[in-house]
């Protein structure tokens, strides 16, 4: 079997459905549903609609030499994932699970967020088809990114900080869990990443696939050839997981995640689960998690709210295993200086957590200068780099690392902030 | 593997209900509180008044940090224990020391999974046995993904209970009622624990459901709050399963001083007596005016 084909509910050791009974005939007919959609032209003319005509899909290729200097002149083409409607690649699978809920006849979705792409993305589609939604989202968050909190009331959702825990993406897991439970017959789960309970790292892989299958062939098309190295972020691993699948089974092809590495391993605020973490269970899925010695989990840092989670998507745990990917951390400072240098070079804001594969792909590309690698023949290596999301919803975040806004109101806006946390 | 390491005192879960149900006609009360709220020894004395008032299963929390199936109020009582630096390790000392002092009491742990997962499931499992442990309830582990604890748990004669819920099929009923060693955890309504003003109607379907899945001992948790709701779970229900309402007395926005806790521990008792009445006056049919612990005495004088 390719290994791009491989379904739930394990990958390796990895996965599986660690919730409580409550859940698992919910579980069940999901999984129904989403095999019976799978075999339904209707259902994959339907999607393939909407990505072309409200997605915007294909999302475009493109080739950034002047950042490329700064990854020892490799030739970087980015997978523009930011240019998709809401501005990241969650929309991919948020359409694909309400395509499904429609099928099933629920009317409520709830979702959790952490950097507020997947909470956006699924307003949105709530909003698109008539559902109420209600997006669980850190308290910790909803102050990072307070923009993105208008922006899903906006589209009609509520949004619901969790002042409990560490009060991040985490726990917003855990609260729309417990929604769930109590709400399964009426409600949908529309969980934004490769992990969870099965069949959901599977379903989201599935809706992402699009990512990696489109920039295969763009790839194809403008060089004549595969990419040498695959970089991408990972915080659960759904956009990392889209963009690796279409090159599973090509071997010469390396896959690179790269992590939030935060404020360093050494000083333990990060969330490097494959540097510092331990099989574990965590919201249901078997897979690398960062815990203490009891098994409780440890709080996550990292400078972007989207990749701030204890655990990773059960797949990624088996690629990690089997060598067929690798993963290791990137810190806020090196992200940051990435997503600097992709402002000023080429003219495009990343979210902070895509700048993660950006500062992922100048290393790559240092490291194969200084020791002479190139791609076949000779020519230069080829790095694909999925741009994930834009940073539109960065910019307060980059200004405050950056210092750029004017004194007074500088001061004006850390008080704000800082009052408010 | 029937024989294996069964424990000599009969502190099976499973027994206690079958001389409930045989010799008083009732259903057993089942008390939950977590390790280590607000300290490990105050955590000791609230256990200890469960039982001196009448609870006849105890139910013994480890607290987690992701705890999904639990409301406000065990998530307050669990984040007040871990912030107060309990460890998974201290579930055994308060087992011993709980099972010293009413031995005839089934003790049992309540846990997530990965607590147990990190420890090791069959090294937990022995630890557990060792220290007079009854055995697991399990909120996050199905049957399925059970295979570790089923062995550890067999190997140490270690009840194993999990969940079913109104939402479960009759094919899922059939599988957790085989697996299951001691009693069948109804989650009577869909939701998470906490006090509910009415207790689900479908706990009762949920019930009767599940005995004819096949199970002997069936007990009820989510939403028991008061004497007159565990009358009337009672009525069906081989045991009441009680915890949100135990923990609530406890609950404090400080640290207490002695007095204080002399207090708290008071109230703890009227809501355990409260409760302990309810299975009592459950069936219409049950022997007159049991005394409360007139047959399971505690192991000390009272």
């Amino acid at each position: 079997m390719k290994l791009a084909d491989v379904s739930g509910p394990y990958f390796g050791q990895y996965g599986g459905r660690f919730v409580p009974e409550a859940l698992i005939a919910a579980l069940e007919e999901l999984d129904t549903e989403f095999r019976k959609a799978a075999d339904d032209p209707e259902f994959a003319a339907e999607l393939q609609r909407l990505h072309r005509e409200y997605t915007g899909r294909p999302s475009p290729l493109t080739e950034v030499p002047r950042f490329a200097v700064h990854a020892g002149d490799a030739r970087v083409f980015l997978k523009r994932e930011d240019l998709n409607h809401t501005g990241s690649h969650k929309i991919n699978n948020v359409l694909g699970q309400a395509l499904l809920v429609k099928r099933m006849g629920k009317k409520r979705l709830i979702a959790e967020t952490g950097a507020g792409q997947h909470g956006v993305a699924t307003a949105t589609a709530a909003a698109l088809m008539d559902l109420e939604c209600v997006v669980y989202m850190g308290e910790e968050d909803t102050r990072r990114q307070a923009l993105n909190v208008a922006r899903m009331r906006l589209l009609g959702a509520e949004v619901v900080p969790v002042k409990i825990g560490s009060r991040t993406l985490k726990d917003a897991i855990n609260e729309a869990l417990r929604d769930w439970v109590a709400n399964v017959e009426t409600t949908h789960y529309l969980l934004g990443t490769v992990t969870g309970p099965h069949p959901f790292p599977e379903m989201v892989r599935q809706f992402h696939r699009i990512i990696g299958e489109e920039a295969r062939g763009q790839l194809l098309e403008r060089t004549g050839r595969l990419p040498d190295v695959v970089a991408a972020c990972v915080g659960g691993g759904s956009n990392a997981l889209g963009i690796f699948n279409a090159f599973l089974d090509d071997k010469d092809v390396e896959l690179r995640g790269f992590e939030a590495g935060g404020e360093g391993i050494e000083s333990g605020r990060h969330a490097a689960r494959f540097s510092g973490g331990a099989l574990g269970v965590l919201h249901g899925a078997k897979s690398y998690l960062l815990q203490d010695d009891d098994g409780q989990t440890l709080p996550s840092h990292s400078v972007s709210a989207g990749l701030d989670y204890p655990s990773v998507g059960p797949a990624h745990a088996w690629l990690h295993d089997l060598g067929r990917a690798t993963y290791e951390p990137v810190t806020d400072d090196e992200a940051m200086e990435a997503f600097r240098l992709l402002c000023r070079t080429e003219g495009i804001i990343p979210a902070i957590e895509s700048a993660h594969a950006l500062a992922g792909a100048m290393r790559i590309g240092k490291a194969a200068a200084a020791q002479g690698r190139t791609g076949p023949d000779g020519e230069p290596l080829l790095i694909l780099v999925n741009l994930s999301g834009r940073g539109d919803k960065d910019v307060a975040t980059a200004a405050r690392w950056f210092g750029l806004l004017d004194e007074g109101v500088a001061s004006e806006e850390l008080e704000r902030q800082e009052g408010r946390g | 593997m029937s024989t294996v390491a069964e424990p000599a005192t009969g502190r099976h879960s499973g027994d206690l209900i079958a001389r409930l149900r045989e010799q008083e006609n009732r259903p057993a009360l089942v008390g939950y509180l977590p390790v280590g709220f607000p300290t490990v020894d105050r955590s000791i004395e609230a256990l200890k008044t469960l039982v001196d008032h009448g609870a006849d299963i105890i139910e013994l929390g480890i607290p987690y940090t992701d705890p999904v199936l639990d409301g406000p109020v065990i998530q307050a009582a669990a984040q007040g224990a871990l912030d107060a630096g309990a460890r998974v390790r201290d579930v055994f000392r308060v087992l011993r020391e709980l099972t010293n002092y009413a031995p005839h009491v089934p003790v049992l742990v309540m846990t997530y999974w990965n607590p147990v997962l990190k420890y090791g499931p069959d090294a937990f499992a022995r630890d557990l046995a060792a220290a007079g442990g009854a055995g697991l309830i399990t909120p996050d582990l199905i049957p399925d993904e059970g295979a570790d604890w089923i062995a550890a748990s067999e190997a140490h004669g270690l009840d194993r209970v999990f969940l079913v819920a109104p939402s479960s099929t009759v094919d899922r009923l059939r599988l957790t009622v085989r697996q299951t060693r001691g009693f069948v955890y109804a989650a009577s309504l869909m939701g998470v624990t906490g006090e509910r003003t009415q207790v689900g109607s479908r706990a009762e379907q949920l019930v009767a459901d599940t005995r004819a899945a096949g199970a002997t001992n069936v007990c009820v948790g989510l939403g028991v709050s008061t004497g007159a709701q565990a009358a009337e779970v009672g009525r069906f229900a081989d045991g009441v399963i009680v915890g949100s309402a135990l923990v609530r007395p406890l609950l404090s926005d400080g640290p207490l001083s002695d007095a204080e806790w002399a207090v708290r521990l008071t109230n703890l008792a009227e809501v355990t007596e409260d409760l302990a009445a309810g299975v009592r006056s459950a069936r219409a049919t049950a022997p007159a005016d049991t005394p409360v612990g007139a047959t399971d005495a505690p192991g000390e004088a009272p």
